[in-house]
């Protein structure tokens, strides 16, 4: 063995030791993001059939075009983010393109690609739909989180919890709801709605001689979705509660809100 | 009446049905059907061969929601200012909306009067922990590149926020509205570091008279798109 010999195989070691810290590191990452990492075969490969496709250097509007793949170029669409897409070049160019420009390329057999653009009808026939109003409750704020599912166009089902939040009490309030929109494929969809839940009231903490308590609660409603914008909607609704209190008699609460909502 | 124009209707019926394509072979009359041609007419020059790959294309990645840790500074109004720290998850809607639901917690000190005064106490301690969620709807309103050194260029989004949320503190829960801007900076298309202000305001009587509070906050943070 030569000098030189036993020189080399540290070198060596540090970079099997840094191959394989980069490997873990690599791991760790992968399991972190939770993003499954594709071989290259497995993106969508898409032929240029515009003259040409701009890739831009972020997914926006305003970020610059640096690359031009020309038509019958093949490229790989990595993933997409809102309404933009990554694609790579068969050179290894990445960059960001927009859905209008991806609808004008061809899969490889020939074949129209496409890259759904959410219109009204899908306002119409989306499964799933979640949202976030605020308004009044009786006098006091409350703010609503909600999932719904579509049945059919015409009724779906609806899962709330509410916060509310008074000058003299807060309290939490959990429903489920059926809702009927009698012409669903309208941009301003009018709603009538039927439900039921369980209210808790919390006496603030500067009120003395109160107890929380638990009620059953049942309403009636009705309201607006409005279709702004590719997934996005607007909602306003009204609904009259009625709370099943312990007592001689029952509380009639009513509720205005107005919030947003989006669908999936 | 009625029946001589049944029988007009039949006899017009009976004459007319040996013409009916549907009849005609039933009966044996009628023309022949025309004999296919023998052959291709000339002039047939290109004999095009499609060969129809079956592919089953794979479904695009989507990355549209993003989620993440902060930690930082938030001043409580009249009760000194803590390390706050908290949790983040957006959704991007568009290009430019999004919403985003933010928990954070921090713990208040002690008002100049209770240091002042030396033992008497407004609050208990657990009752100075201040804890909060945000239900925020976001607008990107000036996405930008950045560039470090000649060959660097980094992805960036100055952001406005504004929403809706409870602050838990001093033995309630407060309706609280928050409004802020951050800065959203891309480390790759998959992870990004923020910068943010925040201001939470809700409306307080716990020194006497009510008034509404500005607690202000500012938080670095790390979210990863998935």
């Amino acid at each position: 063995m030569s000098a030189a010999s036993i020189t080399t195989i540290p070198s060596t070691l540090r970079q099997i030791n840094s191959v394989w810290l980069g490997g873990l590191v690599a791991v760790v990452l992968q399991i972190f993001l939770a993003t499954p990492v594709l071989a290259a075969g497995e993106y969508r490969s898409v032929v240029v059939a515009d003259p040409y496709l701009e890739l831009r250097t972020g997914p926006g509007r305003g970020y610059p075009i640096f690359h031009v793949v020309d038509r019958g170029e093949k490229v790989d669409v990595l993933k997409q983010r809102t309404e933009w897409y990554r694609v790579r070049t068969d050179k290894g160019m990445e960059g960001w393109v927009e859905r209008a420009q991806m609808e004008l390329t061809l899969q490889p057999d020939g074949s129209r690609v496409s890259f759904k653009k959410l219109k009204l009808e899908d306002f119409t026939t989306a499964k799933w739909e979640a949202g976030l109003l605020a308004g009044d409750f009786g006098g006091a704020n409350v703010i609503s989180v909600y999932g719904a599912y579509s049945l059919t166009p015409n009724v779906s089902v609806e899962i709330w919890g509410s916060q509310i939040l008074g000058n003299f009490s807060n309290g939490w309030m959990g429903s489920v709801n059926i809702v009927h929109e009698a012409f669903p494929e309208w941009r301003v969809s009018p709603f009538f709605t039927l439900g039921a839940g369980v209210i808790h009231t919390k006496p603030k903490s500067t009120i003395v001689q109160a107890a929380d308590r638990s009620d059953q609660v049942g309403h009636v409603g009705a309201g607006v979705r409005v279709y702004a914008t590719r997934r996005f909607l607007l909602r306003a609704e009204y609904k009259s509660y009625v709370v099943f209190t312990s007592r001689d008699e029952n509380e009639e609460v009513e509720e205005w809100k107005v919030g947003f909502a989006f669908f999936f | 009446m009625e029946s001589r124009f049944r029988v007009l209707f039949l006899v017009v019926a009976i004459v007319s049905l040996p013409g009916c394509a549907a009849t005609k072979n039933l009966f044996g009359y009628g023309q022949e059907e025309a004999p296919p041609p023998a052959a291709e007419p000339p002039g047939q020059v290109i004999d095009p061969v499609v060969v129809r790959r079956e592919i089953k294309e794979p479904a695009i990645d989507r990355e549209d929601f993003e989620i993440g840790g902060f930690v930082g500074l938030m001043s409580v109004e009249d009760f000194g200012s803590g390390v706050v720290y908290g949790a983040r998850l957006a959704y991007h809607i568009t290009e430019g909306f999004f919403v985003e639901a933010t928990v954070g917690q921090t713990d208040a000190g002690l008002t100049s009067f209770e240091v002042l005064s030396g033992g008497a106490r407004l609050i208990t301690d657990s009752e100075r922990r201040y804890t909060y969620y945000n239900l925020n709807l976001g607008y990107n309103i000036l996405p930008g590149e950045v560039f470090i050194g000649e060959s660097r260029a980094y992805n960036t989004n100055l952001y406005l926020v504004a929403g809706l949320g409870s602050t838990r503190f001093a033995g309630d829960d407060r309706f609280t509205v928050n409004v802020g801007v951050g800065y959203r900076f891309l480390l790759t298309d998959a992870i990004a570091l923020h910068l943010d202000f925040r201001d939470h305001l809700f409306d307080i009587d716990l020194l006497g008279e009510e008034k509404t509070v500005h607690n202000l906050e500012g938080t670095l943070g790390v979210t990863v798109f998935f």
